[in-house]
């Protein structure tokens, strides 16, 4: 690991001792029993664990949907446990892109109206600027060609690119992906994760939140969880190309 | 988020959703169409009652002797005799807010002219009678205050009268008819108003002197009644106080007496006649705003399944830095487009079912500008009233769980 190489880069994410506690009756969970690790720009760090073992928990706090118990949690320098909701609404406007398992694109609607959604929340954002920006990412995730197409013509991996251009539209801070290629076939997942390798390798910081440890191999860290704790934090030495695994995969059936 | 693009937003999800969104406008349409047609209909029978009433005279008072209906029997207005010419004479010196003044005596009976006769009322009145009850002279003259003082026997006669008395086309200026076995000469006649609202012929009269009244026909020196103008609508009342004051004056009234006369004004009347339409305008508008409220809670009804169906696009909007209150915003423009559209496609319809209604059954319609404002106002109201809950809900979704609902 070159230490050198990690210090001189900014530090996008830091976490101190963060609890989050779930009250269920008379029992509290403790989803998450504090969690400290730091990331900085242009890491590509996959989160992983098993069923229970609090990935949702941290995805949400890192996210800033949800306030931790305990501990304190910058992002990009900003603390973000004393904001209040609309000042976190705001924060994920600006500082997060979210990619989520079902996509969650907007029904009926084009790719481009679907990638603008996040600045049609930023006024200082212009009609036409809104439009140049979502060209652009949607041309970043090579869906260029795609631009008009509706959300409900477009198959499972399109719909991903869809919803990965609208998670870079707004310039994040980081990329926040919880199972991203969960609904996917295996090579539709492979061209999702050669895409996620190629932002990566332009220098965005993306968190890959997965119970998947194919993914670790792909990205420049791994971060392991189980029962609320980090009991796992390496870095990859030996990052594998998505591409060339792509190109081993046989070639579709249908 | 700025407004254009809340209501770009509200305006997709609609188009999204056209059929459903205009069966949801439908109940909006429906009730703000009939709130406008029942209120043109009540609106305008009232308007003709009105005209009607108007056309009788101008700022009418009328003066009887007798007291108000109280409890008890009336005794007939024309066996009072509290009423005297004094009265006539103070009032017509005394008083600041009348134009003009009339006396009146009155007599029915047969008119007797050549072969013919019909039944008639005789009217004895002075010359001001004209001005009060709007009544013209068609052809010859009003008989003149000279007339009065001698009680001659002259008249001026309304049209039916004249349709019943001399069929075939004669002149009847200078005739000489016979009522009550006393010759009267014609000496005028009068411009034809037709019938009242009540279905009353207005031309069916004789005017004459009513000092030839009181003395040839029916031997009395009372008075049967005062028939007055005001100066002003607005003065009314003052005359009328003014009015009871000489009275009860003259009659020696202490002050715990009642009133030995009756005093109405034409505004009395024409309010009386018109709470009738008044209680049943307000009734039709009341069936007609339930169905707006029906609608208003279509609307409601709609909108929550909207935001159950859409809670993942609620909570994808708040992940995406959404606030609660833009979620408020985009239900609510949602459903306040839903009803002013509504709003706006019923009063069209409202304003053309009227016409409909005017132009098919002759009813009189008269579609006040008011009534279309309110209706859009209450539109707009019901839109943010019965959409507020289901937005208000939407808002408070929480996005964690709002993006994993299935
Ligand atoms: N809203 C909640 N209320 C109560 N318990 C919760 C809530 N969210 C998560 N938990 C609990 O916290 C633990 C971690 O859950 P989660 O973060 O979803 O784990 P993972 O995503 O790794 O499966 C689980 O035991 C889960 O039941
Ligand atoms: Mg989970």
């Amino acid at each position: 690991m070159n230490q050198a190489f990690i210090t001189d880069k900014r530090e996008i994410i830091r976490l101190e001792g963060i609890t989050r506690n779930f009250q269920v009756g008379e029992e509290v969970v403790h989803a998450l029993r504090g969690v400290s690790f730091a990331i900085n720009e242009g890491e590509f760090v996959t989160i992983m664990g098993s069923s229970g073992s609090g990935k949702s928990t941290l995805l949400n706090t890192l996210g800033c949907l949800d306030t931790p118990s305990e501990g304190e949690y910058f992002l990009d320098g900003i603390p973000v446990r004393t904001m209040g909701k609309n000042a976190r609404a705001t924060l994920r406007n600006r500082k997060i892109g979210f990619v989520f398992q079902s996509y969650n694109l907007l029904p009926k609607t084009t790719a481009i109206e679907n990638v603008e959604l996040p600045l049609m929340y930023n006024s200082a954002y212009s009609a036409t600027e809104r439009r140049k920006k979502a060209i652009e990412s949607l041309i970043a995730v090579g869906l260029g060609d795609r631009l008009n197409h509706k959300s409900n013509q477009m198959s499972g991996g399109q719909m991903q690119r869809v919803a990965i251009a609208r998670a870079l539209v707004n310039s994040p801070a980081v990329i926040l992906a919880d199972e991203a290629t969960g609904n996917l076939d295996t090579r539709t997942s492979s061209e999702i994760l050669v895409l996620f390798q190629k932002l990566h390798a332009e220098g965005r910081t993306i968190i890959f939140v997965t119970h998947n440890p194919e993914i670790s191999h792909y990205t420049s860290r791994n971060i392991q969880l189980k029962d609320g704790r980090v009991i796992n934090d390496t870095y990859n030495n030996n990052i594998l190309s998505a591409a060339e695994a792509l190109a081993k995969l046989p070639k579709n059936d249908d | 988020m700025n407004g254009t693009n809340l209501i770009k937003i509200a305006l997709r999800a609609l188009a999204n959703n056209k059929l459903r969104g205009f069966l949801t406008m439908l109940g909006i349409i429906i009730g703000v169409a009939s709130v406008i047609t029942m209120l043109a209909i009540g609106q305008g029978s009232k308007k003709s009652i009105q005209e009607q009433i108007s056309e009788m005279g101008s700022n009418m008072i009328m003066i009887q002797p007798g007291a108000d209906i109280r409890g008890g029997v009336r005794q007939d207005a024309s066996a009072m005799e509290t009423l005297k010419l004094q009265d006539y004479k103070d009032i017509v010196n005394e008083t600041r807010y009348l134009a003009a003044i009339s006396p009146s005596v009155n007599s029915s009976g047969q008119i007797i002219y050549s072969s013919n006769n019909a039944p008639t009322t005789v009217y004895g009145i002075s010359s001001e009678y004209l001005e009060i009850r709007r009544y013209k002279i068609e052809e010859g003259d009003m008989f003149s205050e000279q007339d009065i003082q001698s009680a001659a026997k002259v008249c001026v006669v309304g049209k039916t009268v004249i349709d019943n008395l001399f069929k075939n086309g004669e002149n009847p200026i200078g005739k000489v008819i016979r009522f009550n076995k006393i010759p009267f000469r014609i000496i005028g006649t009068l411009e034809s108003k037709g019938y009242n609202s009540m279905g009353m012929d207005q031309d069916d009269l004789i005017l004459a002197p009513y000092t030839t009244i009181q003395k040839r026909v029916l031997a009395i020196t009372h008075l049967q009644g005062l028939t007055c103008s005001a100066t002003k609508e607005e003065y009314t009342d003052l005359a009328i106080d003014e009015i009871s004051e000489i009275l009860r004056r003259n009659h020696k009234l202490k002050q715990t007496d009642d009133d030995d006369f009756t005093i109405r004004s034409q505004q009395e009347l024409s309010s009386m006649l018109t709470s009738t339409t008044d209680l049943m305008t307000v009734l039709l508008a009341a069936v007609a705003g339930i169905s707006l409220l029906v609608g208003g809670i279509g609307i409601m009804n709609i909108m929550y399944v909207s935001v159950t169906e859409r809670t993942r696009e609620i909570g994808l909007r708040m992940s995406i830095g959404a606030k609660g209150r833009d979620i408020l915003a985009q239900f609510l423009i949602e459903s306040v487009l839903i009803s002013v559209t509504g709003g706006l496609i019923g009063v069209l319809l409202g304003i053309g079912a009227s016409l409909l209604v005017n132009g098919i059954a002759r009813f009189p319609i008269y579609i006040q500008p008011w009534s279309v404002f309110l209706s859009f106002a209450v539109c707009t109201l019901t839109g943010i009233f019965f959409g507020w809950y289901p937005a208000k809900k939407a808002a408070q979704l929480d996005p964690i769980e709002a993006i994993r609902y299935e």
